[in-house]
């Protein structure tokens, strides 16, 4: 199924994010191999040239290299993998608190607010496992 | 060198003037959106370039050629309207293409005809609508063509078979081709495009690359459109 992309942001740099968070959750585990661009560009229903951009972006940061003839790579370099883990960390907090900012709450609310919410999950997950 | 080229291209008809003077240039490679409300001009454009339309004045040319017989071996044009001939088989269809166009890929089109499990032998006559718009589809894409001219491949077919035929066009263009997608459904083509270029009037009123655009603009394409259109 094609990926989604929202309406606003470059093409090119909604790729670089889900190839990012790919890395990060396993998709595209440390040390495999990336699909090629024309894979990529068909499973994710956009353009070469854009998924080609993306991928060189990737490679200039250091999270992909690429092999003559045999493909490209993700890296292995923790420093690199921990960068990117904050660069998408931060990107999911900068959306979450200028959405909450735009709804009125100030920094201490949000905090507050985020640190109750993981307390209720981490009771809900508890309870959970209490009923097992 | 431009392999799409258009100088002071001019077309009326009768008293009306569906394009305007257009210059525009294309190059290889790219996946290019042909926008515009009914009546801009975009299928006039298409048909001058496949040479079913002579220009009232002005050129086009396909690499660096007027459209003729020796651009037609180049060019793969899919058209706004069903064109087979009912009486033919699919087996028939593809020979014909096979003897029409030195380009044609004969094992591609029978592997995406086998994908849509239409039999060899099927008439064209009992084929829905949307089967006979995925086989003319897979006719044109199965062409190894410098250029692809496709006018409104995706009109009036439903969400799933829209993703099939932009994966289609996708996994089948030749590399370094130009393939011009004519659509106003730009919302499903948006991903899949380099660049667009916008006709108003047999003008182009814009032509920027998609990732450019909402860069610039903070909007897509299918926004800007709205915007630029609106009535």
């Amino acid at each position: 199924m094609a990926w989604q992309f929202d309406s606003v942001t470059p093409i090119y740099l909604q790729i670089i994010m889900a190839i990012r968070s790919g890395v990060l959750k396993g998709t595209y585990p440390p040390g495999s191999k990336l699909p090629t661009v024309r894979e990529l560009a068909l499973q994710a229903g956009v353009n070469p040239n854009t998924v080609q951009r993306a991928l060189t972006e990737m490679e200039r940061d250091g999270l992909l290299h690429a092999e003559r003839t045999t493909g490209r790579y993700v890296t292995t370099d923790q420093a690199v993998l921990e960068n990117t883990r904050h660069k998408v960390s931060a990107a999911a907090i900068a959306a979450m608190c200028d959405k909450l900012r735009g709804l009125g709450l100030d920094d201490g609310q949000i905090i507050g607010q985020v640190e109750q919410w993981m307390k209720e999950n981490q009771e809900n997950e508890e309870k959970e496992i209490d009923i097992e | 060198m431009s392999i799409f080229e258009c100088h002071a291209l001019t077309k009326n008809y009768g008293s009306v003037t569906a394009l305007d003077n257009m210059d525009l240039e294309l190059e290889g490679g790219r996946i290019v959106g042909l926008l515009g409300p009914n009546g801009s001009g975009k299928t006039t454009l298409i048909k001058i370039a496949s040479r079913l339309l002579q220009p009232t004045s002005g050129e086009l040319l396909i690499d660096g050629m007027k459209p003729g017989v020796a651009t037609k071996a180049e060019v793969a044009y899919l058209p706004d309207r069903q064109f087979l001939p009912e009486w033919m088989t699919t087996k028939q269809l593809l020979q014909m293409y096979k003897d029409f166009f030195t380009d044609f890929d004969m094992d591609k089109a029978a592997e995406m005809m086998a994908s849509l499990q239409i039999p060899d032998r099927q008439n064209i006559k009992k084929l829905s609508k949307g089967t006979r718009d995925k086989v003319q589809l897979i006719l044109t894409m199965s062409r190894r063509a410098k250029v692809y001219l496709l006018d409104e491949p995706i009109a009036g077919v439903d969400p799933a078979a829209r993703d099939y035929i932009l994966k289609t066009i996708l996994g089948n263009y030749a590399e370094g081709s130009l393939v011009l997608i004519s659509t106003h459904l730009i919302t499903d083509v948006e991903p899949v495009l380099d660049e667009a270029v916008f006709l108003r009037q047999g003008h182009v009123i814009l032509h920027e690359s998609v990732d450019a655009l909402r860069q610039r603009t903070g909007k897509s394409v299918n926004d800007y459109f709205k915007e630029a259109f609106a009535c």
